[in-house]
């Protein structure tokens, strides 16, 4: 008999000798991932209320930034250009929302969380499995989580641009249309936002590895070094990161939404 | 003195059940002296294999109540005693008999993967000079005491039993601090992507959850080897900025 073939059969979906709750972990992950995307995506197809100017005011949704085409004042090159087909919905979040969704998609971290919540494979350690077959990430489709590092560049400079949005929500402008420094519940909720967004995206185990992860001899080259050391900081709590940020992102959403549609009101501060 | 139920497995390769013995337990015991106590005075041909009671041997692995630990460092107040406390041997390998199992395969992994080249002395005495801060990261490494809970608790070898195309998380531990040494000068990628099926890890951590080291397998090891495969396999990007950057 081989060797493998002598070790104990597969166990049966679901089954296992462990006392605990262990399905309560991979449930928990797989609401809090679903309402996040099924939310995304309705938010994404609005193409309305994803900015709010009111009492001076400038915050946009981060899922609507960078702002190619719309109809805010942060749009780069104005409004829906005539060339887009008729046929073809649009939303500036859907010009955009594919980078920061692929970066999390392909994540480590949410790579083995989502694995279990969504596709029980496994449902949770020493704990029994639907399908005897098994590919892994070494071919089609899995293969491409190895894209991760092309969607973490991109994440880096989404982290800028709503760096950006944060400072842009620091100016209010008056009844004369001059801009004066001032902070409202709006501001502070964009500047968490963005936060917590660099927080998970610094602490990428892709940046890890190319920032200074790939060498052997990380004293030779003190810079890689030292931003090694700074990566790996973050990246000791990287889910902790993920789900904070996850959570912000969508509630940042959702406070510029309710104040754009005016259910919210924004409290300024000074 | 309080009484315990384990529900201990008692088999070999050709099948087995589950039995029930109740024991004594008091103050500082850990599974592996109820074990004792259950051979000594009530089964014993029950064949269990253990050395240091101490953690640093890695022989007493088993999965007690279906989490793999050594029953050596599992103290029996951790464990609730209200209901039979299941003992089973790991299921990544074949049984031999109870709780013993065969993990010679474990041995069989580690003389395939290539063994540690160093570069050519950096001293005319045949010496090398090493960084402290070069060697940290693979020092993690070493504390592996190859009880092989990584192993069994890998649903790619417990469940799917890919073990001619998968050498498990202890071998991609011991890989990684071969890889990343900094004296070393031998390239496993192209076993890791294709012999060694790093691809096949997909990223579940129970193996850094089991490791009685706390090794951080999957983000320090793992991970940083799939990084690396990824840069000789899959990023054109990163070639092509190999070819373009300024040589130092």
């Amino acid at each position: 008999m081989a060797y493998a073939d002598a070790s104990m059969p597969q166990r049966r979906f679901g089954e296992t000798t462990r006392p605990d709750a262990w399905w309560l972990q991979p449930v928990a992950v797989f609401i809090g991932l679903s309402i996040f995307v099924v939310y995304s995506t309705w938010a994404a197809f609005q193409g309305a209320h994803y900015w709010y100017g009111a009492n001076g005011a400038n915050y946009i949704s981060p899922f609507y930034s960078p702002e190619i085409f719309g109809n805010s004042p942060h749009s780069w090159f104005g409004p829906k250009p005539a060339w887009w087909p008729a046929w073809l919905l649009f939303s500036p979040a859907l010009l955009v929302l594919w980078a920061p969704a692929g970066f999390r998609l392909t994540c480590y971290y949410y790579r083995g969380a989502y694995y279990k919540a969504f596709w029980a494979d496994p449902p949770n350690c020493a704990v029994g499995e639907p399908r005897q077959v098994y590919l892994g990430e070494r071919s089609f489709p899995l293969i491409m989580q190895n894209v991760h590092r092309y969607f973490m560049y991109l994440a880096v400079v989404f982290i800028f641009i709503l760096a950006r949005d944060a400072w842009d929500a620091m100016w209010f402008k008056d009844s004369l249309g001059t801009s004066h420094f001032g902070l409202g519940v709006g501001t502070l909720v964009l500047v968490v936002n963005v936060i917590l967004l660099a927080g998970y995206t610094f602490g990428c185990h892709s940046l890890r590895h190319l920032i200074g992860g790939f060498l052997d001899e990380p004293s030779k080259r003190p810079v890689c070094a030292k931003g090694y050391s700074c990566v790996s900081c973050l990246n000791r709590r990287h889910m902790l990161w993920a789900w904070m940020s996850l959570f912000w992102v969508g509630f940042t959403d959702v406070y510029v939404r309710l104040c754009a549609m005016g259910i919210w009101h924004d409290f300024r501060f000074f | 003195m309080s009484t315990a139920t384990f529900r201990i497995w008692r088999g070999d390769v050709n099948g087995g059940k589950f039995v029930d013995y109740t024991t004594e337990i008091t103050e500082g015991m850990v599974v592996l002296d109820a074990v004792h106590k259950i051979q000594a005075t009530q089964a014993n041909d029950l064949a269990c294999r253990w050395n240091c009671k101490a953690g640093k041997c890695g022989s007493c692995s088993a999965e007690i109540n279906g989490i793999p630990k050594l029953m050596c460092m599992t103290r029996m107040n951790t464990l609730p005693t209200d209901k039979p406390i299941t003992l089973e041997p790991m299921r990544a390998f074949p049984s031999i008999r109870d709780l013993a199992t065969d993990v010679s395969w474990n041995f069989r992994v580690k003389q395939k993967i290539k063994k540690f080249k160093p570069r050519p002395p950096d001293a005319p005495d045949g010496t090398w000079r090493m960084q402290q801060e070069d060697v940290d990261r693979v020092q993690e490494f070493r504390k592996c005491i190859e009880c092989f809970l990584c192993q069994d608790v890998c649903h790619v070898l417990r469940d799917h039993h890919k073990h001619d195309e998968f050498i498990g998380p202890r071998f991609l531990v011991y890989t990684a601090a071969l890889e990343m040494h900094p004296l070393d000068t031998e390239d496993r990628l192209p076993e890791l992507k294709q012999a060694h099926g790093v691809g096949f890890c997909n990223i579940t951590k129970c193996c850094t959850k089991v490791c009685p080291e706390s090794i951080t397998i999957t983000d320090n090891a793992i991970i940083p080897l799939k990084e690396r495969v990824v840069d000789n396999f899959f990023d054109p990007l990163g070639w092509l900025w190999k070819e373009l950057r300024p040589k130092t």
